[in-house]
């Protein structure tokens, strides 16, 4: 098990020294005058030339890159570029509120997901499937910011029941975890919906119905437990677009999160505030895709018997 | 007697449709794809024909004060915004730039995925470890993320945003084209083609792609609809299309400001999107469905 995890791990920091790698060399691409940008109208010549000296500007990509990674791995991602003041405080600020939204998130598209995707299946063509699988595909198109932005007109300027911008208490996030859930949840449902589906038909499935077990049984002992494994699946990859939608949804309810951070540095060209952004979202999806690799092998006793001396299979 | 046997089993056969036609009829066959695809052909239709309903320069950009915060009315059925713009002259244009962009993005990391992809599975070995270790990093970052990030390097235009989807679409085609490719490799006509001496860029060609190409068709849709999400949402955080050009996602962010006092100036911009999507997302449902009748339960 261990070993499988340290296995895993292995695997996930090269890939994120390839994003970092990725991410710095598409930013390098960033217009040749960010220093004029960031000077201001009190730019000349030579103040432009000295900014860029001393930001490094004037040296050659790898050595750049390397300075950042060195910085970066010591725990410090650099100086903004537009306030001239560090980013760790300041950034470090800005993940509760992602991390927040993100959270309560999953919590409610797991929650309502798998077993409304269960009871669809199990209740395969009634009035309740039809109508969630209608509103399922109606969901996974609505476009996530416009259903914020009724949102918000409805529960905050016309009942005032939620806030619609900002963050201080718990009730600032409902609006947005709705908002960023909605098509979560509609996928999510679809996915549960069809694989369990598939294994209703299974012949296992049959077996046990006819060797009398009880209905309850059934589902979460045959169908659920063979189910799970494309489930989780799904969630990893909801989890991974999360974070990345995270940053529109924080942009509607203006929380103070990484990616309104993201989207402030983009309009300052603040390299430094967009390359830390980012690698954080890459990094926490990288941890929580590690995650559910450990996760399958709880879950399936098939993959654990690889990597566990003496353990049989049941 | 005889005869009349023949005669009935000859009328009992069933017609011979070519692949492509069973695929059609049973495409026809499902109502939601057949309501999905008549929805894609109005929108496609208005952006095809958007000059015939309304004039860009006079309607959808040139600012009009006078006209400004009409609600919807027979002059304007769709109503004006801030600027006095004529909302529906707005939305068809609209419709032509967020099709194009979506589409184009669509078509060129198709190509892109189809080539990486079948290279990979084909050839396998050292150039597939690496395609695919790329791959891996390229995934690493969600799409949007991926477009937002090559937007804010390049800056907010047309090209580069059709660029920055792009680059954040090839990875997973690749990834679809390259397991498909691998069902098809063992079988065993590419095999006789082998044996046959074909040249390997005609059996990947003929042979391979053809007989991939239901998955890959089927993912191309879904692609399309989450595309054209992305397109609107940049837009919408001011990545996407520059304004005073009317991308829908743009609209709604030009509109927001005042959506408290006049909803529709939000509204119907979402409702043309989330149609349009939906429209895509039936047809993808629907064409999967006819490809593959086996996945249909």
């Amino acid at each position: 098990m261990i070993r499988y995890i340290i296995k895993r791990l292995l695997v996930l920091i090269p890939v994120l020294l390839g994003v970092s790698l990725l991410i710095f060399g598409i930013l390098t691409l960033m217009p040749a005058d960010v220093a004029a940008v960031q000077l201001g109208i009190a730019a000349t010549p030579e103040s432009i030339q000295e900014w860029n000296e001393e930001h490094g500007l004037n040296d050659a990509f790898f050595v750049r890159y390397l300075d950042y990674m060195k910085g970066l791995l010591s725990g410090d991602p650099g100086i903004s570029w537009s306030t001239n003041t560090s980013i760790k405080m300041e950034f470090a600020q800005r993940i509760p509120s992602t991390v927040i939204l993100a959270a309560g998130t999953i919590v409610l598209v797991i929650l309502i997901g798998v077993p409304v995707g269960i009871i669809s299946a199990i209740k395969q063509y009634s009035i309740f499937d039809n109508i969630t699988s209608l509103s399922a595909m109606l969901l996974t198109s609505v476009p996530s910011f416009w259903l914020g932005l009724l949102l918000i007109l409805k529960f905050s300027l016309d009942l005032d029941i939620f806030p619609a911008t900002g963050a201080g208490s718990l009730s600032h996030y409902v609006l947005p975890w709705i908002t960023l859930s909605a098509c979560m949840v509609a996928r999510l449902i679809r996915m549960t919906r069809s694989t369990m589906l598939e294994v209703i038909r299974a012949d296992y499935v049959q077996t046990a119905r006819a060797k009398g077990a009880k209905q309850l049984r059934i589902v979460f002992v045959h169908e659920l437990r063979n189910a799970l494994l494309p489930i989780i699946t799904v969630v990893g990859i909801i989890l991974g677009q999360t974070l990345g939608g995270a940053i529109v949804t924080e942009t509607i309810f203006a929380l103070p999160g990484v990616g309104t951070y993201l989207l402030q540095g983009i309009n300052k060209y603040d390299m430094p505030v967009v390359m830390i952004s980012v690698l954080f979202i890459a990094a926490m999806i990288g941890v929580i895709n590690l995650f559910i690799d450990v996760l399958y092998m709880y879950v399936d006793p098939r993959l654990r018997s690889q990597f566990v001396k003496g353990y049989v299979t049941r | 007697m005889k005869k009349n046997i023949e005669v009935m089993n000859e009328q009992n056969k069933p017609k011979r449709r070519g692949q492509f036609g069973s695929i059609c009829l049973r495409y026809s066959r499902n109502k939601m794809a057949m309501l999905g695809l008549i929805i894609f052909l109005i929108v496609l239709f208005f952006a095809i024909f958007a000059g015939l309903f309304a004039d860009y320069d006079a309607e959808a950009i040139k600012q009009n004060i006078p006209d400004r915060y009409q609600r919807p009315n027979e002059v304007h059925i769709l109503g004006t915004d801030a600027y006095g713009r004529d909302i529906f002259a707005r939305i068809i244009y609209g419709a032509r730039l967020s099709l194009i962009i979506s589409l184009s993005t669509v078509m060129i990391s198709l190509v892109a995925g189809c080539i990486l992809g079948a290279l990979c599975a084909y050839y396998g070995g050292l150039l597939d470890s690496i395609i695919m270790r790329i791959t891996d990093v390229f995934l690493a970052v969600p799409p949007t993320l991926m477009a937002v990030t090559v937007v804010a390097a390049l800056g907010t235009s047309i090209p580069n945003l059709i660029l920055a989807l792009t680059i954040s679409m090839v990875p997973p085609f690749t990834r679809i084209v390259r397991s498909a490719v691998l069902q098809i490799r063992g079988a065993d006509y590419i095999e006789a083609a082998i044996a046959y001496g074909s040249k390997d860029a005609y059996i990947i060609f003929s042979h391979v792609l053809p007989n991939a190409i239901g998955p890959i068709i089927v993912q191309a849709t879904v692609n399309l609809a989450s595309v054209l999400l992305s397109v609107t949402a940049l837009g919408f955080i001011g990545l996407g299309v520059p304004s005073p050009q009317p991308e829908w996602g743009t609209m709604m962010a030009e509109n927001k400001a005042q959506m408290r006092y006049y909803p529709y100036l939000v509204v119907i911009p979402g409702i043309v999107i989330a149609a349009t999507v939906l429209s895509i997302n039936m047809i993808g449902d629907g064409l999967r469905d006819a490809l593959d009748p086996k996945l249909k339960n």
